[in-house]
Parts: C-alpha cells; structure tokens; sequence
C-alpha cells in the first residue's frame, strides 16, 4: 500500500486544530505561530500532491486510497484527486497562511476583559479555521458521496462559530447590537446550509437507494456508479434522475451562493471579519462549484442537460444581479459579497456552458477569484480595522495618507474587474467564450457584467481612496511588515498566472476533458475551416496540424 | 373459572387508576393511582400467560414490578422534596416547566 | 532580429515596475530612470526601422513568439508579436512622441511630489500601448487595450485629491469599458467562427465567412474603436480626460491612445473590406464626430478642453479615412502621424502657456501672450498652420487626401461625406483661429499684479521646438513619390480613388473654406476685443459648451436610471428574496409558538394527552386489524 499522501494533507490541519485549541489561555502567540507552521506544512503537502500529480496520467483519479468503513451501507473511505481538486487544493491551503496572517490580532482578547483561565478565543479562532481547512480539503479529496456529503456537511459547525463568535471590532460603539447582528448573521448561514444539506442528503439515499436496487449491493462510489452507467448496468430513471439532480443541485447553489439563493451571503461576510469572510467566499463556497462539476454532472449527465437552460439564467441573473446590488452598497463587505455573487454566476455559467472553455475557465476563475477576492478583502479589512467603520462613506483621500494600501486594494479592484495581465481576466474571459460558442445571447448579456465590475469596483475606489482627505482618515498608517507579507504574494500570484496560467491549465485541461466525455458534449466546431496562411506565422501550422488529425 | 374475568378486573382496575390520574390533585394520590394501572397490567399479563400457556406473560409481570419499585423509589423521593420546599403535595402547583 | 521585438515592450514595462515598486529612494532620480527607458524602446525602434528599410517591401514583416498565454481545448491564445510596417510606424510615434513628452515632463512636473509615480505611470503606458501595436493576435491585443486604458485612468485621475480628477479617471474607463465589451465579444465571435483570433488566419479566411458574421465583427470592432478613440457615441470621456496633467493630455489623449481605434479599423482591414455595412457605419460614425468635436471645440473656452474637442474632430477624419476602405487606409494613418506631431506640440504648447499663468485654462483669462513665451508662440503657431492645412504643412497633405478620398467615396454618399469633411475642415480653421487670437493675440486680459507669464525652461520648450519640425516636414516629407502609402501599402492594401471632382478643385475648395473660416474667426476675436466673462451665446454655443448634451442625457438615461435600478434591486433583494427567506423562518417561528400552546405544564393536562395518544394508537390498530 502506498503513503496515504491524500489523508495526511487533510489530517495535518485536524491535528493541528486539535493541538491549537488545546493550548493554555495564556499561550496565545504560541496557538498562533503552531497554527501558521501547521498551515504551512499543509500547503507544503499540498504542493507535493500537486507536483507528483500526472496530468497526462489515463486514470482519472490519482493517489486513490480505498478503505472499508461502514461496509453494511456500502459506504468506503474513498479518496482520490484529478487535476480540478488538485488545483483547489492547493488555493485552499495557499489561502490559509495568508488568513491566519491576516487575523493575527483578529481574535485577541480585549485588553480590558478580566482575565479567565478557561476563557481561550484566540487559541479558538485558529483552531477552528484550521478545522474548516481540512473538511474543505477532504472534500475536494472525497471521490465517496458518502464520505464528502458528511464532511461538506460539518464545515458548517466551524464555519458557524468563526462567523457568530468573531467580528470586527465596532471600536466601542453598539458592540450589542454587532454582536446580535453577527449571531442572526451566523444563524442565517447555519439554516441556509443546513436546509441545503437536507435535502442533498435525501438525494444521497435516494441514489443508494438506486443502486442497491440496481447493481445487487448499494454503492456511494462515484467512480463505480460512473462505470455501471458508461457500461449500461446502471440505468436512473428520467423523472428519479432529475429529482436526484435537484436535490444535490440545490445544495451546491445555497453553497456557491446562486440567485435566489444568495442572502446568507452578504451578512455572512458583511459581519464577519475579513479572514473569515474570505475563508467563506474563497474557500468553503469553492465547495459548491467544485461539487456541482464532480457529482452532479457526472452522476447526473442527462439531468444536467435537461437543468442546463434554467440554471444558466439564474447564473445569468446571478452575474448581473449581484454586480447591480455591489453598485448600490454602503458598506465596503457587503459590497465584496455582492461582487462575488457575481463572479460565482460566472463560474457556474461556465460550468453548465458544457464547453471545454467554459469549464476550463470556470476552475480557473475558481482559484483566481478566490486568490483576488482575498487579496481585496484582506486589505479591506486592514482598512476597516484601522478606522473602525465598514461605511464606505467613512472614507475618502486615503490614497494620500496610505499610498501602499490604496496601490494594493487598486490591484485587488483591478483584478476583481478583470484587466488583462491579472489572473481573473484569463477565467473570465475563457468562460464567456465558453459560453458565447454555445449560447451566444448568454453570453453577450453576461459581457455587460464586465461593464458593471468596472462600475463597482471604480466607485469603490473613488469614494475610499481618492478626493479630500477627510479628518478621520489623515492619521490611518499605512501597511505594516505583517500586511505586506500576506498581500504581496497574493499580488505576485495574480500577476503571474495572469500572464503565464499554463501550468494550471495544463492541470485543469484533462480533468476538464473528463468530464465532458461523461456527460458526452463536444465542443462546437468553429463555422469556418481555417487552413494555413503563408507568413501568417505558427498559428495557422498549429491549427492544420490539429485538423489534420481530427480527420484521421 | 373463565380467566376472561380477570381481564375484566383488570380493565377495570386500569379505569380506575386512569381516571384517578386524570382528577386527583394530590400527588400521593395520583401515585398510588399510576401503581394501581401498573397493576392492572400486570394482571392481565398474568392472565393472558395463563390463557396461552406460556411464561411470557409472568416474565413481563417481573420486569414491571421491578420498573415499578424503582419509580416508586426516585418519585416518592421528588414528591417529598417538592413537600418540603412548598408545602404542598398538588400537582397543579408544579408547573414551571412550561415557558 | 525579430527577438528584439519583445525588448521594446519589456523596456517601459521594465521602468513602470522599477518606478512603482521602488519606493522613496528613487523619487530623486525616478524621471530620468523613467526617461530613460522611453529612450531606450525609441532607440531599439530606430534600429528595428533602419532594418526594417533594409529589406524588400514582401519580407519586412517579422514574427516573434515568446510563448502560449492560454491553452484550453481548441483555444489557444500566444505571447506573440508581430512587427509590419504598420506596427513599425506606430512604434516609432508611441515611442518618439512619448520619449519627448517624457522629457517635457522633466520640467512640467517639477514641483509635484508625486513625479516618480507619475514616470511610472507613463513608462506603463508605453509598455501597453506598444503591446496594443505588436499583438499578433485579438487577444494579446485586447491586453494591451484594456493596459491603456489603466494606464489612461491612472493618469486622468494622477490628481486624485481633486474629486473632478477622480471623477473623470472613472468616467473615461467605464466609457472605455463599454467599447471593451464590443471588442470582447468581437474575439468571442471570430473564436466560435474562425476557431482562432491572431491576425493571419483570420484574415485569410475572412472570404469563407457569412456577411451576417462579418457585418457583426465590422460593427463590434467599431464600437470598441469609438469607446478607445472617442468617437460618437461613446465620445463624453475625452473632454473631462482633459482633467489629467497636460503631458498626459499630449501623450494619450491626443497623439497615441485615442488612435488605437483607428489601428484596430485598419489592422482590420480584410474583415472590414468584406463588410461592406460595417463600412458604412464606420465612414458615418466619423463624419458624424468629425463635425461633432469641431462644433464643440468652437464653443469650449478652456484651452484643453478646446483642443480636446479638435482631437475628437480629427481622429473623426482618420476613422472616416479608414471606414472608406483601401483608398483611405493610408491617408488615416498617415493623418494619424502627423496628427500626432502637431497636436502632441499644440497640447505641449498649452502646458506651457498654463505653466506660465499659475495653471488658468481659461482662454478669456489670457491674450496678448506672443510676447511673453516667444518659443511657445511660434511652436504652438506651426502646429496652428499644420492642424488648419496651412498649405506646405503636415496637415495639408494629409487631410487633403482624406477629404479627395471622402469624394471617391461616390455617389450620393460620395458627395454628403466630402462635404462633410470640407465643412469640418472650415471649423477647424475657425475655432484653432479663435483659440490662437484668444490666447496669443489681442489685449491682456489677466491681471498682471498676480501672474506673471514667463517663457518655460528649455527641458519644455525642446520637445516642442521638436515636434514643430515634426508639423512642419513630415507631411510633405511623406509625400514625396508617395513615400508612405507605398510603405503601407504591403499592410493595408490601398487603390487609388475615383474622385468626381479633380484633385485640384479639391485643394482649391479647401483653401477657400479654410480662408472663410480663418476669416470668421478673426471677425469675431480678432477684430474686436474678447470679453472676459462668456456671453450666453445661442442655443447652439450653449448646447455645445454642454458637449452637445450627450452628458446630460448619459446623466438622465443611465446614472438616473441605473440609481433607480440599483435602488430597486436593493429593495426587491431585501424584501421579496430575503423576504421569502424570513418568511419562511417567521412562519415556522408562529407554528412552533401555536404548538407551544399546547405545553401547559400541568401533569394532568400531559396524562389526558397520553391517554388520547393511547386510545387513538388502540383504535387505529383494531380499525387497521378490522380492514
């Protein structure tokens, strides 16, 4: 048997999380070194997954571990990673160092909270990010419905607590009424979730349900319920197919957040403090777009065809409608969260276009969204931490007093809106054309959202970092040695996949191609056959010589 | 003898006990009215055992007598302590469970 | 040779990432780091160029390829550049008429602060309009697009602490993002058409594809051309751009940036010759703004926004050059180059005048300056003659031939665009006269206890002395044998127009209008003497100083409308999605409350409870047993 490299990424952080709690009340700069060094490792490991990982490899799933677990439900510890969860996992556990970095001091307690020996936030705070870390990255490892519905599932409990019982400091003012807000806040995601979770699971019997009935023993595997269906020994009725699908479906679309079903979003982040609000929309919504690719379309194929036209409207609806809301917001969070509605309406845009593209530049967009939406929302929340206000009109001229936070969050806007040279620009360019080779109309009205970002993004920045400075801002400093660390690599990251993203399509493209071969769609050929130019340079060779084959 | 009586007695007795729950206040009372149910039951598991033929019934008979005492045990012990708390044995007073 | 190509965007991109990211210690030597590597991308032009001639006119092009940017299925975009006798001529103006403005720069922004960054800025700049000129594909291209168009906001809005500045930085990159989304979804189209985007094979196949794509591609590439090169409808950034510091105004906003579009028609020649609609559009689309910006330039009574108004008008004749085909193409960038020079020279001219009067831009606050700034005088005067087509002049060789090949157009359509160049040509005499008596001419009308007007330092006035020559000769310059239609010929293609009327009568009508507006002109602010507050004016001259109201309405149809729209979304999102989300949670909260009813907490009430339970458990059964 091989080192079950998989189970050691995700139970890293679990270890460490347990580690960090456990430490006394009074070691709090030790929890949080342990936490960093932990999450370090992890990314360590992750990086090792991905660089022994081969994407040329036939077999769709790599360092596949398989063991009994509750074999009466046929239920097996199943992990295995292709070239889409690879790439994730290592955002995932890019992101964690640079979140723990960022809430150094997010969960200290007040300096004039009577001393308790029991009473441990910081110690709580970085374990239970540490704890969310390593469901998500078991998650992306899960190749077992079983074994990822229930780690999908009990991300909540952390997610719960870091948004309920951390928030950004009110700076004195109705720290009752932020404190209540937070908790219905985190009672909304809790519920939301919850629900969506419910009714997955009725899916996820109802699909064990199916097999038992079909194949003698009941199985939860993905890889076995894909091969009976390719070898025609599994057959899902049309009507229970569909129901199965939807249950799974809505689900994912509370996690990713789809329109209608977005409103934990913004509170959700909006109270959070900023490292948690990342940790919700880069890291655990990835969950629910990552999983709409893997189960649904292929333990569902003809169901996703048969949903394709009404989910692409509400990721249609998503992108505008989210990036309309981002225009009109007051408060600096709430105003990501919006933004990021709309980029998730990208992504599962891209996912249902059914092209290589599209799916493609949805994983893409995946990583590269969570990669500058931290980096826009952590020097958001080095802002907000230094004045004490998430209103955007507390603001102004802060370009004047702070030139290095104002240059950063312009970067991070700038990569939110997509400019070419950045990382998203690459996604999201690819999932339009994705679209727009299929559903044309879909994806010309999707174009304006680049028109809206710019919108959003520019007012943003003019009504935060430009103008008069107003009084209350002219003292803020500006980043420190600690800020810088966590959002220049971030910068360097979005600069340089902006340019060279090679190496993650080339981990993304198989993966991709997978996929599509299970729910059988081809790309549309282009309508005029473009032959080789004289002097026309390489391009015209590469395209006759790709002809060339596809007619052999 | 026809052991269908004894059913007789039995349901008889389980009204009794039943409707003695349902109206005395007196907690001791109401007690002695659960045990009278208990009873009941128990002789009319001892009569079916002994329509049928079988021990079943006897065994059943056991187990709620040891049920039976251990309630009497733990219940006659809160009625007590609510006695001496608030001077008083009825049952409608002890109603701050409820919201 | 061909590996040279990527050292000319590598240089400025090389300065902007030095400058930016330097920090403090480079604010004393940051401009001339900055300069620096403008020289050094003119410089390795120069020789590219010299290389360049060396060859026959079929082999001059040269193809570099660094490496694949985006590989997923069958789209593949390339680091790839490609260097033609198209690209080469705007290499040299970006990289000439930028080196010059740099050093301009030098003594303009002195005393800022802020100079390093504003260097940065400008290297950054460079850095992605030459990537926009050397793509060798839509994509790359589209890259270097949306890079002028950071590096254009970035420099509108240098002044940040002023709102106005802010304000128009935003404005001009939303606009522009609006013309992005046309040239965005043009790559998207020729993607699902041809399969590929980069230049060759595109245009190789052009013929193979329907009119119905083609004319789509055509009017989509257009509307990416008039966000980029303000052109009607997409025009309203250009006057506020005006907010940016004047060498910026120069650079960007005149000589290099808002000509891109003109490049992407050109550049787009083989699609836009087989879209004989897009055509169409594209020639109207400059007509229109051709008189559009000449109108608004007549009335705008700050020096910039006056000039800005020209500009506008005169990329209207480059894109109505190049909207009539292989008779044009030349001309409008032809145009495009000595337009450049002169309104490079004219805005550099005005940095000057503004340098010297504590920074007014108010033309009723000046006159009479020829005798204080002698070197701005006659500098910003040669660019005066060039931009009216003074005969002998940049301006007259090339706007000649457009208005000749606006006539060769034919027919009806023929008539209406030459007459509408012609009348264009009349206002330009008329309002550059104005803005030079107003400024140059006529009596003080400044106080002379508080400013003071001086000639600037000779780090300005070279560029400008400069880019005089450049007004002066490289019309005609071009013009012998032809010189440049034949260097762009292997690019662009060019056919020699049919003109209905001779090349003479032309010339001849020109300088009539040209007399005629001049003549206009000196009626109104040369003869009598220019009050220093504006009168009224007509309906016209106010609807004008308002840009036409194409503000006003933008104001009332889309931030109106998209207030309203977000207002309404916000409430919709608050009441009806999160409503239906809270109401759900209330109505479970009201049935749990019903139901708690039911916990009295009297034991007797729970013992009636259970004794119901039982005997409806017991009746179910025998009801169940009796079925």
């Amino acid at each position: 048997m091989s080192f079950p490299l998989l189970t050691v990424v995700a139970a890293v952080p679990a270890a460490g999380a347990v580690a960090t709690a456990a430490l006394p009340a009074a070691r709090r700069t030790a929890a949080k070194w342990l936490a960093l060094l932990v999450s370090v490792v992890t990314f360590a490991l992750a990086l090792v997954v991905a660089f022994r990982f081969d994407p040329g490899s036939k077999s769709p799933y790599q360092f596949t571990e398989s063991h009994a677990w509750i074999s009466d439900f046929g239920v097996r510890y199943a992990l295995g990673v292709d070239g889409i969860a690879v790439a994730l996992i290592a955002l995932t556990t890019l992101l964690i160092p640079f979140i723990i970095l960022a809430g150094w001091h997010d969960a200290d307690p007040l300096e004039e909270a009577a001393p308790n020996r029991r009473w441990r936030p910081t110690q709580g705070f970085f374990a239970l990010i540490l704890a969310v870390e390593a469901m998500v990255v078991i998650s992306f490892e899960a190749t077992d419905v079983f074994v990822f519905y229930l780690f999908f599932e009990a991300m909540l409990i952390p997610m719960y607590f870091l948004i309920g019982g951390f928030g950004d400091r009110a700076g004195g003012e109705d720290e009752d009424g932020a404190a209540r807000r937070r908790s219905n806040a985190a009672v909304k995601f809790l519920l939301y979730n919850l629900a969506g979770g419910l009714i997955m699971l009725a899916a996820v019997i109802g699909l064990y349900a199916v097999t038992a009935d079909q194949l003698g023993s009941g199985t939860f595997s993905l890889q076995q319920i894909v091969e009976a269906r390719a070898a025609g020994r599994l057959h899902i009725g049309t009507g229970t197919e569909r129901l199965l699908f939807l249950g799974f479906f809505f689900a994912f679309a509370v996690k990713a957040p789809l329109w209608p079903l977005h409103t934990w979003l913004p509170g959700a982040m909006g109270e959070s403090t900023s490292p948690v609000a990342v940790l919700i929309t880069a890291v655990v919504d990835k969950v629910g777009t990552f999983a709409m690719l893997r189960f649904c379309l292929q333990l569902f194929p003809e169901a996703s065809s048969w949903a394709t036209p009404v989910i692409l409207v509400l990721a249609l609806i998503s992108v505008l409608y989210g990036a309309l809301l981002a225009v009109a917001q007051r408060d600096i969070k709430r105003l990501i969260a919006y933004a990021s509605i709309s980029h998730f309406g990208f992504i599962i845009l891209g996912i249902f276009a059914m092209t290589s593209q599209g799916q493609g530049g949805a994983t893409l967009y995946m990583v590269n969204h969570g990669i500058s939406t931290a980096a826009l929302m952590l020097v958001a929340g080095f802002l907000i931490s230094r004045r004490g206000s998430r209103l955007i009109a507390d603001y102004g001229g802060v370009q004047k007093v702070a030139p290095i936070l104002a240059g950063t969050f312009l970067i991070g806007g700038l990569a939110t809106l997509s400019l070419p040279g950045l990382a998203p620009f690459v996604s999201e360019f690819l999932v339009l054309v994705g679209t727009f080779s299929r559903y044309p109309v879909i994806g010309i009205i999707a174009t304006l959202g680049i028109v809206l970002a710019a919108l959003y993004v520019l007012v943003l920045y003019q009504r935060t970092m430009t103008g008069p400075v107003k009084p209350q801002v002219s003292g803020l400093p500006d980043l420190r040695v600690r800020e810088l660390v966590v959002v220049a690599p971030l910068i360097a990251l979005l600069l340089f996949l902006g340019v060279y993203p090679k190496p993650l399509t080339d981990l993304v493209n198989p993966a991709v191609d997978h996929t599509l071969s299970v729910v059988d769609k081809k790309d549309p050929k282009p309508t005029v056959q473009v032959d080789a130019v004289p002097g026309g340079g390489r391009h015209g060779h590469a395209v006759r010589e790709q002809d060339v084959e596809a007619a052999k | 003898m026809n052991p269908v009586y004894y059913l007789y007695l039995a349901a008889l007795l389980f009204t009794i006990g039943a409707a003695g729950v349902l109206i005395r206040r007196n907690a001791i009372v109401v007690f002695m009215c659960i045990e009278l149910m208990l009873n009941a039951c128990n002789l009319a598991f001892v009569t079916f055992s002994r329509m049928h033929g079988n021990l079943d019934g006897q065994i059943i008979a056991f187990f709620t007598m040891v049920v039976a005492a251990a309630e009497v045990v733990v219940g006659l012990a809160i009625i007590v302590s609510i006695f001496r708390t608030r001077h008083t044995a009825s049952v409608d007073d002890a109603s701050l469970m409820k919201l | 040779m061909e590996n040279l190509i990527a050292l000319l965007v590598a240089a400025p991109l090389v300065g902007a990432a030095l400058l930016l990211c330097g920090g403090k210690r480079l604010d004393r030597t940051g401009h001339l780091i900055g300069t620096l590597f403008s020289v050094a991308s003119f410089a390795l032009g120069v020789v590219l160029f010299a290389d360049m001639l060396g060859k026959g006119a079929g082999d001059r092009a040269l193809h570099q390829q660094l490496f694949t940017w985006i590989p997923v299925g069958g789209f593949r975009a390339d680091i790839a550049f490609q260097l033609d006798q198209l690209s080469m001529t705007f290499v040299l103006l970006i990289t000439g008429v930028g080196s010059l403005i740099h050093i301009y720069s030098i003594g303009y922004m002195e005393h800022d602060e802020r100079r390093r960054r504003f260097f940065g800025y400008l290297n950054l700049f460079l850095a992605a309009m030459l990537l926009l000129v050397l793509a060798d594909n839509y994509l790359l291209l589209y890259a270097g697009w949306e890079g002028v168009g950071l590096a254009s906001y970035l420099l509108i809005g240098f002044w940040q602490h002023k709102p106005s500045a802010a304000t128009a930085a935003k404005k001009a990159f939303l606009v522009n993002r609006v013309g992005d989304m046309g040239l965005s979804i043009a790559i998207m189209l020729m993607f699902t058409t041809f399969g590929t985007f980069a230049f060759g094979p595109v245009f190789a196949a052009t013929d193979r594809a329907g009119q119905g794509t083609l004319t789509a591609l055509g009017l989509l590439l257009l509307l990416g051309a008039c966000g980029k090169s303000a052109q009607v409808p997409l025009q309203s950034w250009l006057g506020d751009a005006m907010e940016g510091p004047t060498p910026v105004s120069a650079l960007i906003h005149a000589a290099t940036m808002v000509t891109a579009g003109v490049y992407l028609i050109t550049r787009s020649g083989a699609i836009f010759n087989a879209a004989p609609t897009a055509q169409l559009a594209v020639v109207v689309v400059g007509a229109v703004t051709l008189l559009f910006g000449a109108i608004v330039g007549c009335a705008k009574d700050d020096i910039k926004k006056a000039l800005a108004g020209s500009t506008m008008s005169q990329i209207g004749y480059m894109i109505l050059a190049a909207g009539l085909g292989p008779i044009g193409y030349a001309f409008a960038i032809m145009h495009l180059v000595t337009h450049g020079f002169f309104k490079a020279g004219l805005f550099l001219g005005a940095g000057s005048v503004m340098h010297g009067m504590n920074d007014e831009v108010d033309m009723r606050r000046y006159g009479g300056l020829r005798k204080y700034m002698p070197v701005t005088f006659i500098t910003f005067g040669l660019g005066y003659l060039a931009i009216i087509g003074f005969p002998g002049l940049s301006g007259f060789f090339s706007k000649d031939k457009i208005i000749e090949a606006a006539f060769a157009r034919g027919g009806t359509e023929g008539w209406i665009l030459g007459g509408a160049a012609l009348l264009g040509a009349a206002i330009t005499a008329f309002y550059m006269t104005r803005v030079m008596l107003m400024t140059f001419f006529g009596e003080k009308r400044w106080d002379p206890a508080e400013v003071h007007p001086h000639e600037s330092p000779k780090v300005m006035t070279l560029p400008m002395i400069v880019l005089a020559f450049g007004s002066v000769f490289a019309g005609g310059l071009f013009s012998i044998n032809e010189a440049f239609v034949k260097w762009l010929e292997p690019v662009t293609s060019f056919a020699h127009g049919h003109s209905p009327v001779s090349a003479t009568t032309v010339t001849a009508a020109t300088m009539v209008v040209l007399v005629i507006g001049v003549g206009i002109a000196w009626g109104m602010y040369g003869r009598k003497p220019v009050p220093a507050l504006a009168p009224r004016g007509s309906l016209l001259t106010r609807a004008a100083r308002r840009d036409l109201l194409q503000d006003d309405f933008n104001h009332v149809v889309f931030v109106r409308g998209g207030q309203e729209l977000t207002g309404t979304l916000v409430q919709l999102d608050r009441s009806v999605v999160d409503g239906a989300v809270n109401g759900t949670a209330a109505a479970m909260g009201g049935l749990s409350g019903l139901l708690r009813q039911l916990q009295t907490g009297f034991v007797r009430s729970y013992a009636v409870q259970m004794l119901g339970g039982a005997a409806v458990l017991v009746a179910a059964t025998l009801l169940m047993r009796g079925v």
